[in-house]
């Protein structure tokens, strides 16, 4: 357990937080704008919050 | 009207205290250390959870073992799991021992053989372990259950587990198998989704079970699931699919020759994403839902140990939704990569 490899697993977790805090916020901006998507918006928000957290998942275990 | 609620939440409330019934077969299995309970066999038992076996192990002494179904060229051996903790199994004239999870072939005092190249001789493995147990009792049951729910269409409405299946079969063929895939194409495809998409979902709840059956937060079945999807993208790839990857419509040709190898990479890198994402999320929720019972031990306090009891049982509520979610994602990111295979021209 090194240093470098600890640092490098925060800074993954730090991305994959901001990039689904973000589509999150997005989602729920579009969901406030038109209630009546809520559906196909939060369809597609959990499969992009699912691809980012793969991408995260990938980097942590490989760290 | 209330007082029904009330009960049938509390009922629910109490079921979810089994789950806890997990920190049962961690006491009695560290326990066996004099110190008791400590970091290092913590560690031990969450190893133990996650990896395959041999036999099944509940708590200590309780537990059945498992046929061992070896094949070398000698034939095949096929004896019982149990021999295997008393060291050296022979059997038909070859000696086996286990190490590290792993069977090898031994000489009578149990010094393993090495070939040529520096790795210990062993068997071909054919074993029923915990896993492939556990799989095949999810596949008689989800046939089982799904054969009474199909027989109980032939009066029109289904009744008991399929009123409860009904919507959730529906919505894979409405907002998973027919936005992606298509009008055209998509009941090919039905099968294997609905497949897959039940499949992971019980291997997921069987997982958080309080035996340890972790399955899916095992790499190579998770790996066979995306090899599937794989070649039944590759096998189902139209001439439009095949143009894309290698020679992409619609842009200069100095571009062409630069996408054509990224998209190559992609056509191999998008299974193993799959493969990734189902078991880094089933075995890291593992390795931290264990690793908070084991720190509600570790600290001898009550305060502690509450607080990590709470904390356990609301991160327990959320392995259930990565359960059912990490099951959709496979089956959308599949249904998406069957429209691309069959995707014809005219749709741009």
């Amino acid at each position: 357990m090194e240093i470098p490899a600890i640092v490098g697993a925060g800074l993954v977790v730090i991305g994959a937080g901001i990039g689904i805090g973000r589509i999150g916020g997005s989602a729920m901006d579009a969901i406030a704008r038109q209630p009546e998507a809520t559906g196909k918006i939060q369809t597609a928000m959990l499969i992009a919050a699912a691809l980012i957290e793969g991408i995260g998942f990938a980097a942590l275990f490989a760290v | 009207m209330q007082r029904k609620v009330y009960t049938k939440v509390l009922v629910a409330i109490m079921m979810l205290f089994a789950i806890n019934l997990n920190a049962q077969h961690h006491e009695t299995s560290s326990n066996s250390h004099e110190a008791g309970i400590t970091k290092e066999s913590v560690k031990a038992t969450i190893d133990h959870h996650l990896i395959d076996s041999y036999g099944f192990s509940i708590l200590h002494g309780v537990g059945f073992p498992l046929p061992v179904i070896l094949w070398n060229d000698n034939g095949l051996h096929v004896f019982s799991s149990s021999q295997l903790h008393h060291g050296v199994v022979e059997s038909n004239g070859d000696y086996f021992k286990e190490a590290h999870g792993k069977i090898y072939t031994t000489d009578a005092e149990g010094n393993f053989m090495d070939d040529g190249h520096g790795h210990h001789v062993h068997p071909l493995d054919f074993s029923i372990t915990k896993n492939v147990f556990t799989i095949m009792l999810t596949v008689l049951i989800l046939f089982f259950l799904f054969k009474g729910m199909a027989k109980s269409y032939n009066k029109q409405l289904p009744s008991g587990f399929g009123r409860f299946m009904e919507p959730i079969i529906i919505f894979v063929r409405d907002e998973i198998a027919i936005p992606n895939i298509g009008e055209k194409h998509y009941k090919k495809f039905m099968g294997y989704l609905l497949t897959i998409f039940f499949f992971i979902w019980f291997l997921n709840l069987a997982g958080l079970m309080p035996f340890g059956f972790n399955i899916t937060g095992n790499i190579t079945i998770t790996f066979s699931l995306a090899i599937m999807t794989f070649i039944l993208t590759q096998i189902n790839g139209k001439k439009d699919y095949w143009m894309h990857i290698f020679w992409m419509p619609g842009v200069p040709t100095p571009m062409k020759i630069i996408l054509a190898p990224i998209e190559l990479l992609g056509v191999f890198i998008k299974p193993f994403a799959l493969m990734i994402r189902l078991y880094a999320n089933i075995s890291a929720g593992h390795i931290v839902l264990m690793s908070l019972i084991g720190l509600m031990f570790t600290f001898h306090s009550y305060f502690a140990g509450t607080a990590f009891f709470g904390l356990t049982m609301f991160l327990s509520l959320i392995e259930l939704l990565v359960a059912a979610l990490q099951a959709y994602i496979f089956t959308v990111l599949s249904a998406l990569y069957f429209g691309m295979a069959v995707e014809e021209h005219g749709d741009h």
